[in-house]
């Protein structure tokens, strides 16, 4: 019941004008619990959130809540944890997107090929992927301790540390760890993805590519490659995005130190409201990192539908 | 076609060589909460202590405030993933079946949703909730979590319905169904499925919510398992063994609903990163 019926009944439209009304509506009324909810806690709250970003309000000040105007802006153009925190973004989210991409492609094009016990190794290379974030990152802080963990030992034996030391807390390679937790616990988003697209190309093609003599690397540059190209896009693209939103590691690993070198701006912002109570400047910061994010955004949209007119 | 060895024995060593980064992590986990107290550093990078405990467990289980997390923690999830699962099937067939004037817009708004930074929610949402009485609540909680979970459960019903054909409820409706005795006596059942993926997404989604449980809750009455977890790291953190078992009680329920969501991972995931 879609289209062609909704024609059928307008043409010849012998239904009481109450029923057609209750027909008209029906769509809304199934969607109507999802959109109040989602209009109340997430709407509501993100235009009281932008008119924060204009007024001084801190939860601990019982004065606070007067408009301010562009006061927060002003302090934030000069805030340099703010830069800190806005390169930190940008070097987070692309190592984790470029490596958990890499390694995904990899591990999909690994498991596209069929072996004795795939099912299970692929419920167990899937697995990080269920695990709470917040546990990930404890998990990952404390192979990273070297009281308690095996990896500071480890380089160590290498000849790569001078001693046992932890990594979280030395300001020139903190950022490292919660990037290797994140590629951990994000290799089987894209893997699983991928894996789908692999699986839906036809696999008279490689045959047909096999027989007329194409190399491995041939048929994955010609086949393999374009057939993926849409899904790579959009995966990409909004994991890019989602990364860069993505503070549970950081809070939970570092909290943003040593001296905020692995300080993002999201938990930047987490830090502000939670630690701080300064909802204003919060909002502010929010409000500039949404506004970048609704630039790279938009161009998702674009390209998605492109893709889908194209499909 | 004969196969060559070579690749194939590379093929096995680069599979090897994920399932132990994928598991190793959880593998220590495990290993240290079941080290005694004594050989914590003394064997500290052994691979496996040369005695074993199941003390951590016992004491988390009995001393701590952990079983109220774990109960605080069941009871959000499980709300969250109900509530969101029967709001997520209703729009999800709305925007399956019908073609509607305002079917873009809510798309779009849905689409809104998962684009901008939760994180900018955080302060707001905390000054809606206080005079209402919900933070520090597991409702407060249950209905933010709920609300954060809709759009992309719906896009994934969504996709589940789409892919059941329309035939099914036109032929019920010729025989005089209403579309809505349709919908829930030929439809639902067939998307049982579906729905026990959705459950499982969002049970998983909630259990791990960390931010805004942070923001919203304080004390341990009202506090879930990543809060507690994170409170008693902070307060107790030379107790790695008991950590580290609370931390294993933890993966438990994420673990199960991974195993029984784990067929339609590929379909939810795809639903997701197409559309949301």
């Amino acid at each position: 019941m879609s289209m062609t019926a909704d024609v059928y009944d307008r043409r010849q439209d012998r239904r009481p004008w109450l029923k057609r009304l209750a027909d008209a509506s029906e769509p809304y009324l199934y969607s109507a619990p999802a959109l109040i909810l989602i209009i109340v806690v997430m709407l509501v709250p993100l235009v009281v959130g932008i008119s924060y970003a204009f007024r001084d309000i801190q939860l601990l000040n019982p004065f606070s809540g007067g408009f301010i105007g562009l006061e927060h802006f002003e302090t934030l153009s000069k805030d340099r944890a703010f830069y800190t925190a806005l390169k930190n973004t940008l070097w987070w989210t692309g190592a984790s997107v470029f490596l958990q991409f890499g390694f995904g492609l990899i591990l999909a094009l690994l498991l596209d090929k069929p072996f004795m016990g795939r099912g299970i190794v692929q419920a167990l290379v899937f697995l990080p992927w269920a695990v709470p974030s917040f546990l990930a990152g404890l998990n990952w802080a404390w192979l990273f301790n070297p009281v308690i963990g095996p990896i500071p030992h480890w380089l160590f034996d290498l000849g790569l540390m001078s001693q046992p030391g932890n990594i979280l807390s030395d300001p020139q390679y903190a950022m490292w760890g919660p990037i290797i937790a994140n590629v951990w616990w994000g290799i089987p988003f894209f893997a699983i993805t991928l894996l789908a697209a692999l699986q839906s190309i036809p696999r008279d093609l490689y045959e047909a590519a096999s027989i007329d003599g194409a190399s491995w690397f041939q048929r994955f540059w010609s086949i393999t490659l374009p057939f993926l190209a849409p899904t790579i896009a959009i995966t990409v693209l909004l994991r890019t995005v989602w990364i860069s939103n993505f503070a549970d590691l950081i809070v939970v690993m570092t909290g943003g130190g040593p001296a905020d070198r692995t300080q993002i701006v999201a938990s930047y912002i987490f830090t502000q409201a939670f630690k701080a109570l300064d909802f204003g400047y919060a909002s502010a910061i929010a409000l500039v990192l949404l506004v970048l994010l609704l630039a790279y955004s938009m161009l998702i949209i674009l390209l998605r539908q492109t893709l889908l007119n194209k499909g | 076609m004969k196969t060559s060895l070579l690749p194939t024995i590379a093929h096995r060593l680069a599979i090897l060589a994920y399932v132990i980064f994928a598991l190793f992590p959880l593998y220590w986990l495990f290993k240290v909460s079941l080290t005694p107290n004594d050989l914590l550093y003394s064997e500290g990078v052994r691979m496996w202590p040369s005695r074993t405990t199941w003390e951590h467990y016992s004491f988390v289980l009995q001393h701590s405030a952990f079983p109220t997390f774990f109960k605080n923690s069941l009871i959000v999830s499980g709300s969250t993933a109900i509530i969101v699962t029967i709001c997520a099937s209703l729009s999800g067939y709305a925007l399956s079946r019908f073609s509607f004037r305002a079917k873009y817009w809510i798309v779009g708004l849905m689409l809104l949703t998962q684009m901008f930074p939760l994180v900018m929610l955080v302060a707001p949402i905390f000054k809606i909730l206080t005079p209402l009485g919900l933070t520090n609540s597991l409702t407060g909680l249950i209905v933010v979590y709920t609300a954060f979970n809709v759009p992309f459960a719906t896009f994934l019903m969504q996709s589940f319905f789409d892919g059941i054909p329309k035939d099914l409820e036109e032929a019920a409706m010729i025989d005089g169904a209403t579309k809505f005795t349709a919908f829930r006596e030929i439809i639902l059942p067939l998307t049982l499925p579906g729905i026990a993926a959705t459950l499982g997404f969002v049970f998983t989604a909630a259990w791990s919510e960390l931010l805004f449980a942070l923001m919203l809750i304080n004390g341990n009455n009202a506090a879930t398992f990543p809060v507690g977890l994170l409170t008693f790291v902070s307060k107790f953190s030379v107790d790695f063994g008991q950590m580290m078992a609370a931390g294993v009680l933890a993966l438990i329920p994420a673990a199960l609903f991974f195993l029984l969501i784990q067929r339609y991972l590929v379909q939810g995931l795809t639903a997701g990163a197409v559309k949301g």
